[in-house]
């Protein structure tokens, strides 16, 4: 089990990149607990500095803008 | 924005992309110069005469609308290529330990082609302070980021000409630079949240992530992004802004405007920048209103310090900067900023 944070404050792109993150997972058949973060000093804390940012795990992978769905295939399964 | 994503798993080569982007603008060039006669003959469809107020303002808002509409495509799209080479991160490394004075003029150039939006502003602000980037520093890129707004730059271009656009351009970095320059000088760190200045003071900055390269289809592709997340935003702010300005073009009579907003009224510079702060519309709602008010006698100084203002200083942004700066602390931001603005009001309506 996986654990997948979003940073980002709450806008649509956000709300995308979520949904991006879920349907990976579904898609490769891991299991991912995703956890949505939009508190602004817990994002600046993370080191986000363009949301939406996305950390699996805890290490941060992708920050600004919509993540590439390849790559986040890659991230999930790393 | 999801079927970019899809296309990406096979990405076409570079020349194909070096082809259509060519292709594109050739076609766009023979497009734009025909809008014109284009406008001409849309107003011929209508049931008025030509040379009425109401043929007047159809032919203005036929021809600004798709003219604006062309403009924004070719410049969002360029801007979305060139910010492709300036992430945060990297600008972040570019400004960190710059010393003041140096610092805010990169400071403040590089605010305009990082690419950030508004909802990033806090963890952008703490990025910056945590990687040692000075206070008046990352003022300066704050400034600038909003106030030279490429939007703004497409439209006073495109619909008041390229002087005031370069003016515009000019300023709005002056602006940012001494504003930043002197938030600097006051030494205002302690005026930080408390939780900010912990993080200001060293001890565990945070990371960011690593850019990576990107190839020049990935480049083009974030230009096209760009111009598909402006146009969301826009395109109903520039119908909207643009029928006002026609309808100003059309009826309103200029000695009534001289008389407001001229160059004679000491005080509607002020007045102008006051109006602005609580305003919270877009550059392109308000600049074809601006191009309608020159065209009837407004001072230039006087518009342009209306329009900065409401780019500038917006009521929302303050809030969400109140999570990391004190009330006080903003308060010196928009008496910097406002007295900036003001200036340049004044100096232009004295030079023009």
């Amino acid at each position: 089990m996986k654990t997948v944070k979003v940073y980002g404050p709450g806008c649509k792109r956000c709300d995308a990149t979520e949904a991006m993150v879920k349907a990976a997972a579904a898609k490769i058949g891991i299991e991912v607990a995703v956890e949505k973060i939009t508190d602004a000093k817990s994002i600046a804390m993370a080191g986000v500095m363009s949301t939406p940012g996305i950390s699996v795990d805890g290490k941060l992978v992708h920050a600004g803008g919509l993540p590439d769905a390849t790559r986040l295939e890659g991230w999930l399964r790393a | 924005m999801h079927a970019d994503v899809e296309m990406s798993r096979q990405p076409r080569p570079d020349w194909i992309w070096h082809i259509a982007v060519i292709g594109f603008v050739a076609a766009w060039y023979v497009i734009y110069r025909q809008l014109i006669p284009f406008s001409e003959w849309v107003t011929a469809l209508f049931p008025v005469d030509r040379h009425s107020h109401t043929g007047d303002a159809i032919a203005f808002f036929f021809y600004d609308v798709p003219k604006v509409m062309m403009l924004l495509t070719l410049i969002v799209f360029a801007m979305g290529v060139v910010r492709s080479w300036f992430s945060p991160e990297k600008t972040r490394a570019l400004l960190s330990g710059k010393r003041e004075g140096v610092g805010n003029v990169l400071s403040a150039s590089l605010g305009v082609v990082t690419p950030f939006c508004s909802c990033s502003a806090v963890p952008l602000f703490i990025g910056f302070v945590s990687a040692g980037v000075p206070l008046g520093v990352t003022f300066s890129f704050l400034i600038a980021a909003p106030m030279v707004n490429e939007v703004a730059l497409v439209l006073l271009f495109g619909l008041v000409g390229w002087q005031v656009a370069a003016t515009y351009l000019a300023f709005g970095l002056g602006i940012a630079i001494v504003a930043g320059f002197i938030i600097g000088k006051l030494r205002l760190e302690g005026w930080l949240q408390d939780w900010v200045r912990d993080i200001h003071s060293g001890a565990d900055a945070p990371v960011g992530v690593d850019d990576e390269r990107l190839t020049m289809a990935g480049r083009y592709r974030l230009g096209i992004a760009a111009v598909r997340e402006i146009f969301g935003k826009v395109w109903i702010w520039i119908i909207l802004g643009i029928g006002m300005g026609a309808l100003i073009h059309g009826y309103v009579p200029e000695d009534l405007m001289v008389r407001i907003m001229g160059a004679d009224a000491w005080w509607s510079v002020p007045v102008a920048v006051a109006m602005g702060i609580p305003m919270y519309t877009n550059a392109a709602g308000v600049i074809p209103i601006v191009e309608a008010l020159l065209g009837k006698g407004a001072a230039l100084g006087t518009v342009l310090a209306f329009m900065m203002s409401v780019i500038a200083l917006s009521l929302p942004e303050m809030v969400i900067l109140k999570q990391v700066l004190t009330l006080r602390l903003i308060a010196v931001f928009i008496g910097v900023v406002a007295g900036g603005i003001l200036a340049v009001g004044f100096l232009f309506n004295l030079i023009f």
